[in-house]
């Protein structure tokens, strides 16, 4: 549960700065197709779009997880939840990863 | 269902005199036989100090002696009658039918207990939660191996955890518990304050393997911190607080 706690705290230090860098520039336009685009390319920044991928990716479904272990209980379907949370977890980080990379690469 | 206006004019062990009256509406159900509960009423006279256990037992001497209630002590210490009186969980003994302020007096078998029968529900899980938190001071010495016969506690380390020693295994806090309704392997808020009580005495060394057993899957985490177990508690336990507690040693702010 550290897991939780510790990944809730990151992501919301993490998503705070990724909202005021909009702020940086006029809101619509920082979200113009060109500009998202140079965030992408922009290293650091790309980086902390990844570490909050997976921060929220870890928090949202080890929610999800903890959730569905309080609806049912039994060893065979919580064995289930979690694998299955944790299988849809790196499904998801590996999409978003996938993502970044290919943008930050220039093959969007 | 039976519907009586007086009572016999028979000796009691408590005498019912009184010209008021209240309904009281028993939960009567026996899994064996019975596919839901049912409500029998009776009207039972009461006086200013009639507790709710009393007037159950009046039920039981006068009109229906199967109707099935755990009690004993009659003083809130032995922790056998918990129930729910108009839909909180009380003990029956501790609760005065005239501070309930209603003529209709409702009782039930406590919530997240499986039901024997009636008012009288199984406690195997509460037992086996409590037992698992090894609910004893665990040490590597001995007291019969040392010279001294006691392991002396200043009034400030006594005060850490005095609360949640009152506790009396009664059951309310697991009944009131909304994660209990749900979590059939929660190890629930009766054990998780226990669990302080011990974590939290100075004598007890056996804080790692507690925190341990209650920092699984369905142990502390579980609890949402909806506090019912607080307010229900007859002995002024503070199990949620108890719990908030225990969270601070396994996140590392208390030690």
């Amino acid at each position: 549960m550290k897991v939780h706690y510790g990944t809730a705290l990151a992501a919301v230090a993490l998503v705070a700065v990724h909202i005021l860098m909009r702020l940086t520039q006029g809101f619509a336009e920082s979200l113009e197709f060109e500009n998202v685009l140079a965030n992408y390319k922009f290293i650091p920044y790309a980086a902390m779009l990844e570490l909050i991928l997976i921060l929220l990716s870890i928090h949202g479904f080890n929610g999800l997880r903890v959730i569905l272990l309080e609806l049912k209980q039994g060893r065979t379907y919580e064995k289930a939840v979690s694998y299955g949370c944790l299988a849809a977890m790196i499904g998801l980080i590996a999409y978003g990863s996938r993502t970044i990379i290919m943008t930050n690469m220039g093959m969007v | 269902m039976a519907q009586v206006s007086s009572i016999a004019d028979e000796q009691t062990s408590t005498p019912l005199s009184s010209s008021k009256s209240i309904t009281l509406k028993i939960a009567r159900y026996n899994p064996e036989h019975d596919e839901s509960s049912k409500f029998m009423e009776f009207s039972i006279p009461y006086e200013k100090w009639t507790t709710v256990l009393e007037a159950i037992l009046e039920v039981k001497k006068h009109f229906d002696h199967s109707v099935a209630v755990r009690y004993s002590c009659r003083q809130a210490t032995c922790g056998s009658c918990g129930m729910i009186i108009n839909g909180k969980p009380r003990l029956a003994c501790f609760t005065k039918i005239s501070e309930l302020n209603s003529d209709i007096v409702t009782v039930e078998p406590m919530n997240n207990f499986p039901i024997i029968r009636d008012l009288a529900v199984k406690f195997e899980r509460l037992f086996d939660s409590h037992q698992k938190i090894k609910p004893y001071l665990i040490r590597d010495d001995s007291e019969l191996e040392a010279d001294a016969k006691e392991f002396l506690q200043s009034p400030q380390e006594l005060e850490q955890y005095i609360q949640f020693a009152n506790c009396i295994k009664c059951g309310l806090c697991n009944s009131a518990c909304p994660t209990m309704a749900t979590d059939s392997s929660f190890v629930g808020p009766q054990a998780l304050a226990q669990a302080y009580r011990y974590v939290a005495d100075s004598r007890d060394k056996g804080k790692d393997s507690r925190l341990k057993i209650i920092d699984d899957s369905h142990g502390i985490w579980r609890c949402h911190f909806a506090g019912s177990c607080s307010q229900v508690c007859p002995k002024g336990v503070d199990p949620a607080m108890g719990i908030q507690l225990l969270r601070g040693y396994l996140l590392g702010f208390r030690s």
